[in-house]
């Protein structure tokens, strides 16, 4: 299931990021996302993949270069965000939590409250919509944070290595959600990770990036159409993750300033 | 013996004892009850004494409840002014510390040449109250979840929605712990403030007793007042712990007692 090679979505050139400390986070960073594809942003910690996803998301101006969106500057309103901790606000329920972003734009709990009850079945959560974030455990405060992200319906989903903080067993559950909510929900998904694992099981299109600065380093496309257990024990899985974990190398050994 | 039990009875014991040891001192030695009173004298006081006391307490307590309310508003609208406007914050600030640090036993005496008596009281039981309320709250409102902040602007949160949906509550525990504190303090401040009052030979309150009485050696009256005070402090305080807990305890964890 190649994704369509139709007008980017969103479109990154040259995008380059300076910290006030001096450091380069990013520089020449050039990324189309294309609509409707689930993309992983791979690379070593400190790569500046997390502000490439704070920068499409508005939440960072990017230092150089130009970030366009292919519906207008507005279509950054229709976005989720889903951080690498939970981030729930702890003074109230799940129900809470999930309707802030509904809240925000002004509709009153009543009307929203069927939206909300149906995104938290989609996350398994519906029988926790009374519980309060500490009475979870990590992975379900995780589902509570992406039901939050997808209760507006975005057209885009950004991620910021949600995942990372989870045991195993619980991040292979969540990754098979996670794909099964992007096909139900014909979402764009941009998926920040440092795991060649996770990456190649979610992704049709792998983004490996160089550390400091930041830029692209190499591009996989994995084309399997089936994303399930089986698939997570197959030859091809297991191919996949050898190409991209060579890819990851290459990226690493690559000297910093010079492009791949 | 379990911890409960525990936790009331060893106190218990150690006033008994006090209380004992305080009574065979006197005994003992032969003390006149103008040098130091006997406990027992001390409650016949408080019975003999009761309608007298009875009003001076409620006059101390109505301006401690008062400089408690106008310090709990007073501090928390401070901080929220703070919070939202830099320029207020460092105009205002320092003298903010400055009353602070001032002590109100020397303040006192000048509010109750300028203001009416009452007035006066009310404004020492303010100044001691309102700091811990706007230190705390302060804090609470600048110690914000930076990604759940970024969620707001994400969803394009007006001013007035972060700081409804996101900082108030977000600096709710700390506001009730300097609530909790002021509580205290307002009863010192409106103590202190009767107190000057009284060596001014006017008043009403239970300090202004507490004064009057040691002119007249009234030693036995003094130990009363003195009790009706502590009493008072205690209930206060348990109170506000009791309104904290209420409001905390399904979601802070200062509040929710572990199983161990």
């Amino acid at each position: 299931m190649a994704a369509s090679p139709s007008a980017p979505i969103v479109s990154l050139r040259g995008v380059g990021k300076l910290f006030g400390t001096g450091t380069v986070a990013l520089d020449g960073l050039d990324l189309d996302v294309r609509d409707g594809e689930f993309l992983s942003l791979l690379g070593p910690s400190g790569c500046g993949k997390s502000t490439a996803l704070r920068i499409i998301a508005g939440l960072s101006e990017p230092s150089r270069g130009a970030v366009t969106w292919r519906d207008g500057a507005d279509a950054r309103r229709g976005i989720g965000f889903v951080f690498q901790e939970p981030t729930l606000m702890p003074w109230t329920t799940v129900f809470g939590n999930v309707f802030l972003p509904l809240k925000l734009t002004g509709m009153d709990k009543a009307a929203a409250a069927p939206r909300i009850m149906e995104t938290l079945s989609r996350v398994g959560l519906a029988d926790f919509a009374d519980a309060y974030p500490r009475e979870l455990s990590g992975g379900m405060r995780m589902r509570v944070s992406i039901a939050r992200a997808v209760v507006t319906a975005p057209r885009v989903l950004l991620m910021d290595e949600p995942f990372a903080a989870l045991d195993e067993i619980t991040r292979f559950k969540l990754n098979d959600d996670l794909v099964a909510l992007w096909r139900e929900l014909h979402m764009t998904v941009v998926f920040v990770t440092h795991s060649v694992f996770e990456s190649v099981f979610l992704s049709n299109r792998i983004v490996v990036m160089t550390s400091r600065p930041g830029r692209v380093s190499s591009e996989l496309a994995i084309d399997a159409p089936v994303r399930d257990a089986h698939f997570r024990t197959s030859a091809e899985y297991a191919g996949y993750c050898r190409v991209t974990s060579e890819a990851l190398h290459q990226a690493i050994r690559t000297p910093a300033g010079v492009a791949a | 013996m379990n911890e409960r039990t525990l936790r009331i009875l060893a106190p218990a014991a150690v006033l008994a004892l006090g209380v004992m040891l305080w009574d065979l001192i006197v005994r003992i030695n032969d003390i006149p009850p103008y040098i130091l009173p006997s406990p027992g004298l001390v409650l016949t006081t408080l019975v003999a004494d009761w309608p007298i006391l009875w009003s001076s307490l409620l006059a101390t307590l109505e301006t401690t409840i008062e400089g408690l309310a106008l310090a709990v508003v007073g501090g928390i609208g401070l901080a929220v002014l703070f919070n939202q406007s830099r320029l207020i914050e460092h105009s205002l600030y320092p003298y903010a510390v400055i009353l602070q640090v001032t002590p109100v036993v020397a303040i006192a005496p000048l509010l109750l040449i300028y203001l009416p008596q009452q007035a006066a009281v009310l404004a020492c039981a303010w100044i001691v109250a309102f700091f811990p309320v706007l230190a705390n709250t302060t804090l609470g409102l600048n110690s914000v979840d930076h990604n759940l902040a970024d969620l707001f602007r994400l969803y394009g949160a007006s001013r007035w929605q972060v700081l409804a949906e996101l900082k108030l509550p977000a600096a709710l525990p700390q506001m009730l712990a300097g609530i909790k504190i002021a509580g205290g303090l307002s009863l010192i401040g409106a103590v202190v403030a009767e107190i000057a009052a009284g060596s001014a030979g006017a008043g009403s309150g239970l300090a202004y007793r507490i004064a009057e009485s040691g002119y007249r050696l009234n030693i036995p009256r003094m130990f009363a007042a003195l009790l009706l005070l502590s009493l008072a402090g205690i209930v206060i305080f348990a109170l506000l712990s009791w309104i904290t807990h209420l409001a905390l305890r399904r979601w802070h964890e200062s509040a929710i007692t572990r199983e161990a």
